[in-house]
């Protein structure tokens, strides 16, 4: 299928601004659907609030966009209701990790099957430029005129902790990676988180003097290398991208259901 | 004829024998006092029958899961205490916005904040009704007695259906862990209301949010035949976001309207010796026990005392309140907090100046002799 039978033309064209990166995820994430060849009656997106999680009102999928931070537990309640859908549970850095954080790794604790999209532009986008959780010590935002003393979370090493058995990076810039990645994570049996460094030329990359998104987008070439790459042992600053983690676990759902077979014995 | 199948059960039990019987197949909840032996009892009873129960990490996130499980078309169900009603306000205002059905049990105890968990207390009534932010409307019911509770909760299912909207079960610690009788109805001797679903077919423009003349929306499943969206956010026929002031100023109307216009429909109470009645108690809950023992005792004294039970506490029935008060004397509320329904029926009332209160907000139950003694105060016996 093409691209265009994948998204809602009626509501087009998309609120991002120009350079924003979220538009590439949601070309990478359309590609993966597409490749994997799933039909869009099968895939339940559930979303939360910012800039990211407007990506669920543009696809021709079934569709919920909820409140800030919770996209999790609503996705739970209807993975658990119909295990058979694709969850794909899209969301901001501070939507996932700030008002999120509980919820995102208590849904990697139960290693329930969806599919988390973290799309890491750093920022507060659709408040005007605030700090998130992952905006980083030094960096500089509408909240942090001086600078920002908030150490950032590392996604990757907080979703393997919290027990999510698939755990990828990728960025903006890294395309056909970005899709391979999600492609594997939409496939795995359990909780996959998929980290992707997305810009944000608007406010994160003009507070920070990182130039446009043309530049910000370099950057992301610059400052990340492939997992246990040369170039990683040389410069150990460097952000490693590809897949960290990819394990077997009990899913809830499944696990579900066998206490299902229990109750209905009688034992 | 079928023997009746008697239990001897807590409120919080006889809750979930009707949720179970009104068809509840989904459950999520956190653990709170005094409200935990309702996910106790489901987290057992729920798989046996295939349905589905799971703890979440704090009660938003458990109200989020049932709104999630409600769109996929079941019947769903959280339960909590104060702290933990608090926390779900913005999730129940979701719920309110998208008009995703769903039961709410609040077990109230003493508040504010952490409170007087094992004790009892009415002191939710207003946060029931004005809890989340903005301009709704809401249902809330509540219950005295274990055989209402089972009723009231079926008809709290039935109500959810009708007007796709989140219904309150406003229970009390009293009431939630008293034990007494509870005769199971039979299959079938409560009508059940199931979930109006779309005629749409596959293939054919579903607008999800598009109300027929009668106000009602008809559902389709989530992840079934027809793709749409929800949000929180003011949204069109489609479910999609809007700020267009006709669409903004319909949709806030259609909300309000849908419950503010059936106000008696959703009406339950129940009276005692209200014909002739000079003096009239109006209580809920478990507070009303003690009202009818008053009242029982007082008419077999020879006095004109009439109880008038609340069951739906929002919409307030205001018109009930008014046509039953018109020709009393002295109308006392009887409640555990600081007045809170008191508000609603002098503004309900003809003459204001006649309504009284009898309340205790001690975290201990208010006895016969607490409101006979405060009868005496208002009718200036001295105690």
């Amino acid at each position: 299928m093409a691209i265009k039978d994948y998204i809602r033309e009626r509501f087009f064209p998309h609120m991002w601004c120009p350079g924003c990166g979220h538009g590439i995820v949601l070309n990478g994430l359309i590609r993966a659907v597409e490749e994997l060849g799933i039909n869009k009656n099968d895939i339940v997106m559930v979303s939360g609030i910012g800039c990211s999680s407007r990506i669920s009102g543009y696809l021709d999928f079934h569709t919920l966009h909820t409140i800030h931070g919770r996209a999790l537990p609503f996705a739970t309640g209807i993975k658990m209701s119909r295990p058979e859908l694709n969850l794909l549970v899209p969301m901001g850095d501070g939507d996932a990790l700030a008002i999120g954080g509980n919820h995102f790794i208590h849904a990697a604790r139960r290693n329930i099957d969806m599919t988390a999209i973290v799309m890491n532009n750093r920022i507060y986008g659709m408040t005007g430029g605030q700090y998130s959780p992952l905006s980083g010590y030094g960096t500089l935002a509408t909240t942090a005129p001086y600078t920002n003393i908030d150490h950032s979370f590392d996604v990757v090493k907080l979703a393997a902790a919290a027990g999510a058995t698939f755990v990828a990076r990728s960025t903006a810039y890294h395309v056909q990676q970005l899709t391979d990645v999600i492609k594997q994570a939409i496939t795995h049996k359990g909780f996959s988180v998929v980290e992707i460094l997305s810009q944000c030329p608007t406010y994160f990359g003009r507070k920070n003097k990182e130039g446009s998104a043309v530049d910000m987008m370099e950057r992301m070439k610059d400052i990340t290398t492939p997992i246990g790459s040369k170039a990683k042992k040389e410069n150990p600053d460097l952000i490693e991208r590809g897949v960290f983690v990819n394990e077997d676990k009990p899913e809830y759902c499944s696990e579900y259901n066998k206490i299902i077979e229990r109750a209905m014995k009688g034992n | 004829m079928n023997e009746k199948i008697i239990k001897f059960v807590q409120g919080n039990e006889a809750c979930v024998e009707a949720a179970l019987y009104a068809g509840l197949n989904f459950f999520a909840g956190y653990p709170i006092t005094p409200s935990t032996e309702i996910a106790e009892t489901l987290s057992a009873r729920l798989p046996q029958t295939g349905g589905k129960f799971v703890q979440m990490e704090d009660e938003i996130a458990s109200m989020c899961a049932i709104i999630g499980a409600s769109l996929t078309g079941n019947k769903v169900m959280t339960a909590t205490s104060g702290p933990g009603f608090s926390l779900m306000q913005e999730a129940l205002g979701y719920a309110v916005m998208a008009e995703i059905p769903c039961v709410i049990v609040n077990v109230q105890r003493g508040g504010p904040s952490t409170g007087n968990p094992t004790h009892v207390s009415q002191g939710d009534v207003n946060q029931a009704r004005w809890g989340t932010h903005g301009d709704h409307a809401i249902i809330t019911l509540t219950a005295s007695n274990h055989q209402d509770v089972f009723s009231i909760t079926v008809d709290a299912f039935n109500m959810a259906e009708t007007y796709r909207t989140p219904v309150i079960l406003l229970f009390d610690e009293v009431i939630g862990h008293m034990r007494e009788r509870l005769v199971m109805p039979e299959k079938g001797e409560l009508p059940l209301v199931e979930r109006l679903k779309t005629s749409v077919k596959r293939g054919v423009d579903y607008h999800p949010y598009l109300p027929r003349e009668d106000g009602r929306l008809p559902m389709s499943d989530f992840g079934g035949i027809h793709r749409y969206n929800v949000t929180g956010l003011f949204h069109d026929m489609w479910g999609f976001p809007s700020s267009d002031p006709a669409i903004v100023h319909g949709l806030l109307r259609h909300l309000a309207d849908k419950i503010m216009n059936n106000e008696n429909s959703i009406a339950r109470y129940k009276e005692y010796f209200l014909e002739d009645a000079r003096t009239i108690l109006i209580s809920y809950g478990s507070s009303a026990r003690s009202a009818l023992h008053v009242v029982k005792n007082r008419r077999a004294r020879g006095e004109s005392l009439g109880l008038l039970e609340l069951q739906t506490l929002w919409p307030f029935p205001a018109d009930i309140v008014r046509e039953k008060c018109e020709d009393a004397k002295c109308v006392i509320v009887v409640e555990m907090n600081m007045g809170q329904v008191l508000q609603q029926v002098k503004a309900a009332v003809d003459n204001p100046e006649k309504v009284f209160l009898a309340n205790r907000i001690d975290g201990v139950l208010i006895n016969p002799t607490d409101i006979r003694n405060i009868m005496r105060l208002i009718q200036g016996k001295g105690v």
